[in-house]
């Protein structure tokens, strides 16, 4: 079993407005047989967390594409995307790039 | 997974300009993996290389920022001071904000605006509807309905940087288009089969059309989007992001999506779509409209009297839906100020759009 992990979301860009318009969130993601990946966060965010309008934010198994995933300050594409493998006290940010410029 | 000794252990990947610091975003444009500090110095070069390239702007000419408080026009504004003083451009740069006079909704962008006016000390003015049009946006809500207003928010926009930049005695504007925006017009333009906004929508810069118009250039044509809100939010930039809360345009809506699917399917179709748009030739003997000027403000039109006249002469007569539709043979009626019948008010009059 691996333990519990804490990770720190974060939304902004307008993906907030999905969220309540709460940008920060500290979280604990419960303990599961294998490790957190990220597919599993976005299953995650999505049943505990999204408020509204789901498909602005998942599309797929994926996010929506015009959203930008940060993973301790890193785009995600450099990290595995949805293989990644979460750690304790890993930042997660999404950023939404179709709201208003 | 390291292969070697089956521990969780991520290496992270390396800049692949300068190969010492880790690599905090993928270009879409290039593929290539590239540090904080390298990330800057591409994205600012690329502007400044189009820039030079397009001739945008000549010593000593005052230039005006289109700001909305939004992620493009902070970029642009921080990028263009930036670059300003680091290639001696002899630009006198300050930024422009329209202020539709919508409760709630400008309040907190118009303070990012002011925000930014102090980080880059740059002079700002706001225009509002109100004093270009007499109209707030609240006013204009109160009298059409919510169903139209849109209308009358996208055309008086468009004139209200135009009728600003003019009162403000400056050359040029500058707005934030980025690539996306222009791949997203291109694709607009054809499916809507306007030829003449197709040919025109490429263009990096706009010649002056008319003296109610001032000329205008994108020197983000070419920067992803991707790019602009990573480049704000490493540079911590100042930010506001919302929808316009009188209904979002649906149709364009649809259209930025397919090319957001298209992107994450292969990065290179907004350049590829900027590109066709870019070569795309029409055949001699094609019917273009005739551009000419508004008779009573000045501004292109190839009416008469242009959209924006027609929706003020409607709110100020009391006849909202004026300029709703089409209404052309009534524009000599309205210019010379002859009364309309009984008939024609009456059907200009309804409010049950
Ligand atoms: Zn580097
Ligand atoms: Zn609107
Ligand atoms: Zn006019």
């Amino acid at each position: 079993m691996a333990a519990p992990v804490g990770v720190h979301l974060e939304f902004g860009g307008g993906a907030e407005l999905l969220f309540n318009g709460v940008k920060e969130h500290q979280v604990t993601l419960p303990s599961q047989s294998d490790p957190w990946d990220m597919k599993q966060l976005l299953v995650w965010i999505r049943r505990n967390l999204l408020k509204e309008r789901p498909e602005l934010f998942v599309q797929g198994d994926t996010v929506r594409p015009g959203i930008l995933v940060l993973i301790n300050d890193a785009d995600w594409e450099l990290m595995g995307e949805l293989e990644y493998q979460l750690e304790d006290q890993d930042n997660i940010v999404f950023i939404s790039t179709l709201h208003g410029g | 997974m390291c292969i070697c000794c089956f521990s969780k252990v991520k290496m992270p990947v390396l800049c692949s300009s300068c190969a010492k610091k880790r690599a905090v975003l993928k270009r879409p444009k290039t593929g290539h993996s590239l540090c904080k500090d390298c990330f800057f110095w591409a994205f600012e070069e690329e502007v400044h290389r189009t820039i030079m390239a397009a001739k945008l702007f000549k010593p000593g000419e005052t230039v005006g920022i289109a700001a909305s408080g939004g992620k493009d026009s902070t970029v642009l504004a921080h990028v263009m001071k930036l670059l300003n003083e680091r290639y001696s451009y002899g630009l006198e740069l300050m930024l422009i904000s329209v202020d539709e006079g919508i409760t709630g909704y400008r309040d907190d962008s118009l303070e990012t605006v002011k925000r930014n006016q102090e980080q880059y000390e740059l002079p700002l003015k706001i225009v509002s509807y109100e004093e270009l049009y007499g109209w707030t946006m609240d006013a204009i809500v109160k009298q059409v309905g919510l169903k139209n207003n849109c209308t009358f928010c996208g055309v008086f926009r468009r004139q209200a940087l135009d009728r600003g930049a003019i009162i403000l005695k400056v050359d040029k504007i500058c707005t934030g288009h980025n690539a996306d925006d222009v791949a997203e017009t291109v694709l607009m333009n054809v499916l809507r089969g306007d030829i003449a906004r197709l040919r025109r929508c490429t263009a990096i810069s706009t010649a002056s059309e008319g003296e109610g118009v001032v000329p205008r250039c994108k020197p983000l044509k070419y920067a992803y989007e991707k790019e602009i809100v990573l480049y704000a939010y490493f540079k911590k930039l100042d930010y506001f992001s919302t929808e316009c809360i009188y209904s979002p345009n649906a149709y364009r809506g649809y259209a930025r999506t397919f090319l957001k699917d298209l992107e994450s399917i292969r990065p290179s179709s907004i350049m590829d779509v900027i590109h066709s748009g870019e070569n795309l030739s029409v055949r001699e003997g094609v019917k273009m409209p005739v551009q000419g000027t508004c008779s009573r403000c000045g501004y292109i039109s190839s009416q008469a009297l242009c959209k924006s006249c027609v929706l003020l002469e409607g709110l100020n007569r009391g006849l909202p839906k004026l300029g709703i539709g089409k209404h052309h043979r009534l524009h000599d009626k309205i210019l010379s100020q002859q009364p309309l019948t009984e008939k024609e008010e009456r059907k200009l009059k309804a409010v049950d759009f």
